[in-house]
């Protein structure tokens, strides 16, 4: 049928046959390969390519961390969480989000530029990323969301926890307050950083601030699986954050808010502090103002008012304002030059009045008192702050080691540590001149020094600590704020400071002086004396200046022993005055504000058995014993009627706290 | 031979229906049912509209099949040059008016399907090279005059396809051609001179190419460059069959084809959702099934009395076995990212009806293996 193509035929079908099997060789050596690669894949390389499709699939959501609260020494809660109602959108479940927003609009009452503001986020951020319409809802706006939520898709009314301040602006300057982490928050602090998710609320300042690392807590965590393009699609686990540290402070929330009532938003500063344990019972700095109004942004003109107002709410005097202490320095004057002897209690100065001022290298030196205040004696002196007498004490003592005296006993330097942004202050001396100014100290800057003016800058703070000192017997102490739970308790505290006293007797015996130049001061409790006689006097000259006639806090004196205290004045210049104001003798109020005195007060009390020591600051307040010596008076009242409880909280504090 | 001859010429409607390959169909309808429970798995579990179209088209053509089988090998030799004609002629009709999609214009919108006429030629190119090389005697196959001609009906529809711009299908099709002129006896000097001309003007060529073309073959030689432009679909689909492991994710739990990483899941990477699903031992056994199949056509192939027969045997069976290969290569990144379809498996109506028209063209070479052709 081929015929001659019968051979040819057989050719051909030989040559596809042939060709066929090499082809057909080609392939079995080609699926093999395959299998081969397959088999690389699927099975060698198995393990890394599961966890790339997991790295694929799932996404962790973190939660914001619950943050830590405070309460006060009685457990009151000062910094809680309170439930917050928030209303989130996700964009990109939204099919109309024009007109959402209009229709929220409509139900919140939000204002024009807040709907600008949400568009341009919204722009800015990816569709599946949630929206927060508005941060904190009254319950009635929550309410009201809820119930037209069928109409609203794509809207999500959310229950979370934000920060409040239940005594509102009582205490301010002592934890300061949170809002959203800035860019700088995040730079600065790496558990910021490491723990952040929008909306974040962050210490800003004070102890919200210092202690962040404690209170911020952990994240929560949400694990989800999505979708190529991020959207979520289930969860798959959800781990709980754990809540940040509740921290005890030493305050007693009562007596904080009688600070504050007694300073009646004139500017100035009240500190109580226990003259044994260190523990701050009250630190108060006024004006202050509402943290809670930086929780979600403070409204712009709010922020303008609290900024511009002249009484400085953003400053918290107690540690970071600067001030001459004034007379309140008095005592440390006398303890310095009797501790050096380079006085006795016997020395008197005769001070004749304006007319017969102290003269030196053609300098006047006016004491405060028109017509003088006669022969004084050191006791006198104190009493009655007399400047003429403290000029001299101070020309005599030198301002070296009146330099050396103010430090160990905690002047020119912070007084809390790190928590706060605390000034160190000024305590000068002949080598600090040099170095800050690069002059050479003159005599009479030494004079105005022994009265607590010139150089010499102080925060409230250090003066409570100063008197603190003192009336414990001259003991170092070291101020906290924060409750401690393995604390010594007062008789031990007693015991020891005998114990310090004794050995200091020794030393002084040994005249090993080098070696106590650089140790003694350095210990709690270790006493700050040479010689305890000369603190007992100065305290004994603070107690006349509190109650005997001619004290300068006379007036303010109680005479129940249970609440008797022995005090300083201080009435500290803010310019120098010239001559012709002197002659004028002006009242307070017919001065400028600006232009007044520092108003000073220091006590301790009750006087028989010393526990606290106040500080007290009136800014542009006239003279201490006017305004600042009467508002201890109704303090110690307070506080001392407050030390039973308090004693009875602190032995149920240490007992719990033990178990 | 003769008497064999008449027999076939008369043999009865159960002869023939005994002598179906019953092997290849039983291959066919497995991988199809495979491929049913793997547009099942790309659309999330659910009857939706790729599985349902995709089904429908498997049932209809899967029958045509079998009916086209019945048709005699004969027939398909007499109207060879026409359907090559047909196919051609729709491809200018798609390069003229076809529907464009995705920057290319490669559908003929015929109402009920949407036709692509460079699927068709596929089979049509090798329709036409067996016919042209069943009546040349072996030594007449180098002639000046037989080389120029096949290259010509070659080049033709490859240039129009290229110029769609589809170079995936058009590479399949050079490579569905020059298979039946490398069985046909074309001497192997030709292809290697060839060969050497292609790669030395690689280079130019590739200047010529379209920039996204130009990109994937760029990407593929090293696809973490751009991992989220060019090289994003090499590594997620060597991801996805990476962590399929020994078994798979199991059906319906590949995560990513169901979270949507895996492109054209639903056509070219249908095989790395299959494997993700189950595994090695899955695809293992999916390469098996095509390995019968080709195998099957392959013998179908060597047992025709009739070169038009064996010719398209031969030629379909390693066609088929290239579509394979380029594309799980193409998946499993040993490969540039073309579009090609795997038989079967991929959705499209075109790829399968071509695919169907090319097993029932070689049934009936096994039902007429003892037809010949003069």
């Amino acid at each position: 049928m081929i015929g001659s193509g019968e051979d040819s035929g057989f050719k051909k079908s030989n040559t596809i046959n042939r060709r066929m099997f090499i082809f057909a060789a080609a392939k079995a050596v080609v699926f093999f390969g395959i299998v081969g690669r397959l088999f690389s894949l699927q099975i060698n390389e198995n393990k890394k390519y599961l966890t790339l499709s997991d790295k694929n699939r799932l996404r962790e959501a973190r939660l914001p961390p619950v943050r830590g609260e405070f309460v006060d020494y009685f457990g009151n809660r000062i910094a809680k969480n309170l439930t917050v109602y928030q209303l989130h959108v996700v964009p990109e479940q939204v099919e109309d989000f024009k007109s959402l927003i209009v229709r929220l609009k409509d139900i919140l009452n939000l204002s024009d530029s807040h709907l600008q503001e949400l568009i341009k986020k919204k722009n800015k951020q990816k569709p599946w990323e949630t929206l927060i319409v508005s941060e904190n809802l009254t319950w009635d706006e929550f309410s009201k969301i809820n119930f037209y939520l069928h109409e609203l898709s794509g809207a999500r009314p959310v229950l979370t926890v934000g920060r409040n301040y239940p005594y509102n602006d009582t205490y301010t300057h002592v934890l300061g307050y949170v809002s959203e982490a800035s860019v700088e928050d995040l730079v600065g602090n790496e558990i910021i950083k490491e723990r952040n998710v929008p909306g974040l609320r962050v210490g800003k300042t004070g102890l919200e601030k210092a202690l962040e690392k404690e209170l911020i807590g952990t994240n929560g965590v949400q694990r989800f699986e999505v979708n190529a393009y991020g959207k979520r699609i289930n969860q798959i686990d959800f781990k709980e954050g754990e809540q940040g540290k509740t921290i005890k402070l030493t305050i007693d929330t009562e007596i904080q808010k009688y600070t504050q009532e007694l300073l009646n938003e004139r500017a100035g500063s009240i500190s109580v502090m226990d003259i044994y344990t260190g523990e701050i019972i009250a630190m108060n700095s006024s004006p202050s103002f509402d943290p809670n109004l930086f929780l979600y942004g403070i409204e712009k003109n709010k922020w303008k008012e609290i900024k511009k107002n002249p009484l400085k709410p953003l400053l918290n005097k107690t540690v970071s304002g600067l001030y001459s202490p004034g007379s309140t320095i008095k005592p440390l004057v006398a303890l310095s030059a009797l501790e050096n002897d380079v006085i006795t209690t016997n020395l008197k100065v005769n001070c004749r009045g304006h007319k017969h001022p102290l003269e030196l290298y053609g300098m006047k030196y006016h004491c405060w008192k028109k017509e003088g205040h006669g022969y004084m004696s050191l006791q006198n002196a104190i009493k009655q702050s007399c400047d003429t007498y403290f000029y001299e004490a101070a020309r005599l003592l030198g301002v070296d080691r009146l330099n050396e005296t103010a430090i160990k006993f905690g002047l020119g330097n912070v007084v809390l540590g790190e928590y706060f942004n605390e000034k160190k202050g000024v305590v000068p001396s002949t080598k600090w001149k040099k170095d800050a100014i690069g002059q050479n100290w003159y005599l009479g800057e030494t004079l105005i020094n022994g009265i607590g003016q010139g150089y010499i800058q102080t925060t409230p703070l250090q003066l409570c600590l100063m008197t603190a000192q003192l009336a414990n017997g001259g003991h170092k102490i070291y101020p906290k704020i924060i409750f401690e739970n393995n604390q010594e308790n007062v008789e031990t505290i007693k015991q020891k400071m005998k114990f310090a006293e004794e050995k200091n007797k020794e030393d002084s015996n040994l005249l090993s002086a080098t070696e106590k130049l650089f140790k003694k001061g350095e210990k709690t409790y270790d006493a700050l004396y040479r010689n305890k006689e000369n603190v007992k006097f100065v305290l004994d000259a603070m107690f006349r200046s509190t109650n005997e006639i001619y004290g300068t806090s006379f007036s303010s004196r109680i005479e129940d022993p249970k609440y008797q205290f022995a005090g300083k004045t201080g009435t500290a210049q803010v310019k120098r005055i010239t001559e012709a104001e002197r002659e004028l003798d002006l009242k307070t109020n017919q001065i400028p504000y600006k232009e007044r005195d520092h108003a000073w007060y220091v006590a301790f009390g009750p006087y028989n058995n010393p526990r606290y020591a106040v500080s007290i600051l009136v800014e542009h307040g006239g003279s201490g014993s006017s305004t600042a010596a009467p508002i201890a008076k109704k303090l110690f009242k307070f506080v001392i009627d407050r030390h039973e409880l308090r004693e009875k909280i602190k032995k149920k504090n240490l007992a719990t706290t033990d178990i | 031979m003769f008497l064999q001859s008449s027999l076939s010429e008369k043999s009865t409607f159960f002869q023939k229906l005994r002598s179906l390959d019953y092997i290849m169909l039983l291959t066919i309808l497995i991988i199809g049912i495979i491929s049913s429970f793997a547009m099942y798995s790309t659309d999330g579990g659910e009857l939706r509209y790729h599985s349902e179209s995709h089904i429908i088209r498997f049932v209809v053509f899967f029958t045509m099949m079998i009916f086209i089988s019945f048709i005699n090998i004969k027939t398909w030799h007499t109207l060879g040059y026409l359907f090559y004609i047909i196919v051609l002629g729709l491809l200018v009709w798609a390069s003229l008016f076809g529907i464009t999609a995705q920057g290319s214009q490669r559908w003929i919108n015929l109402y009920f399907i949407n036709l692509q006429p460079s699927e068709l030629m596929k089979i049509a190119i090798i329709i036409c090279f067996a016919k042209y090389y069943h009546r040349i005697q072996i030594a007449h196959v180098n002639r000046i005059r037989n080389i120029i001609i096949p290259i010509l009906i070659l080049i033709v529809p490859i240039s129009l396809v290229i110029s769609q711009p589809d170079l995936g299908t058009s590479i399949l099709i050079a490579l569905s051609g020059i298979i039946v002129l490398w069985l046909a006896g074309v001497n192997i000097k030709y292809f290697f001179y060839s060969s050497l001309v292609f790669i030395i003007s690689a280079p130019f060529v590739i200047s010529f190419l379209k920039p996204y073309q130009k990109l994937r073959i760029l990407t593929f030689f090293d696809p973490d460059k751009d991992p989220l432009g060019a090289g994003y679909q090499i590594i997620q689909s060597k991801i996805a069959v990476g962590s399929g492991g020994l078994t798979g994710k199991g059906f319906l739990k590949g995560t990513q084809g169901y979270l949507e990483f895996l492109p054209e899941k639903h056509t070219d990477f249908i095989f790395t959702l299959f494997s993700e699903e189950f595994g090695f031992i899955g695809s293992t056994l999916l390469l098996i099934l095509y390995a019968i199949l080709i195998f099957r056509i392959l013998k179908i192939g060597s047992l025709s009395r009739n070169f038009f027969g064996k010719f398209f045997c031969f030629g379909f069976g390693s066609a088929i076995f290239i579509y394979i290969t380029v594309n799980m290569a193409m998946v499993l990144g040993l490969l540039p990212i073309v579009g090609s379809p795997l038989p079967i498996m991929s959705y499209g109506g075109s790829s399968m009806l071509a695919t169907m028209i090319g097993f029932g063209v070689v049934m009936s070479a096994k039902i007429y293996s003892r037809q010949l052709i003069s």
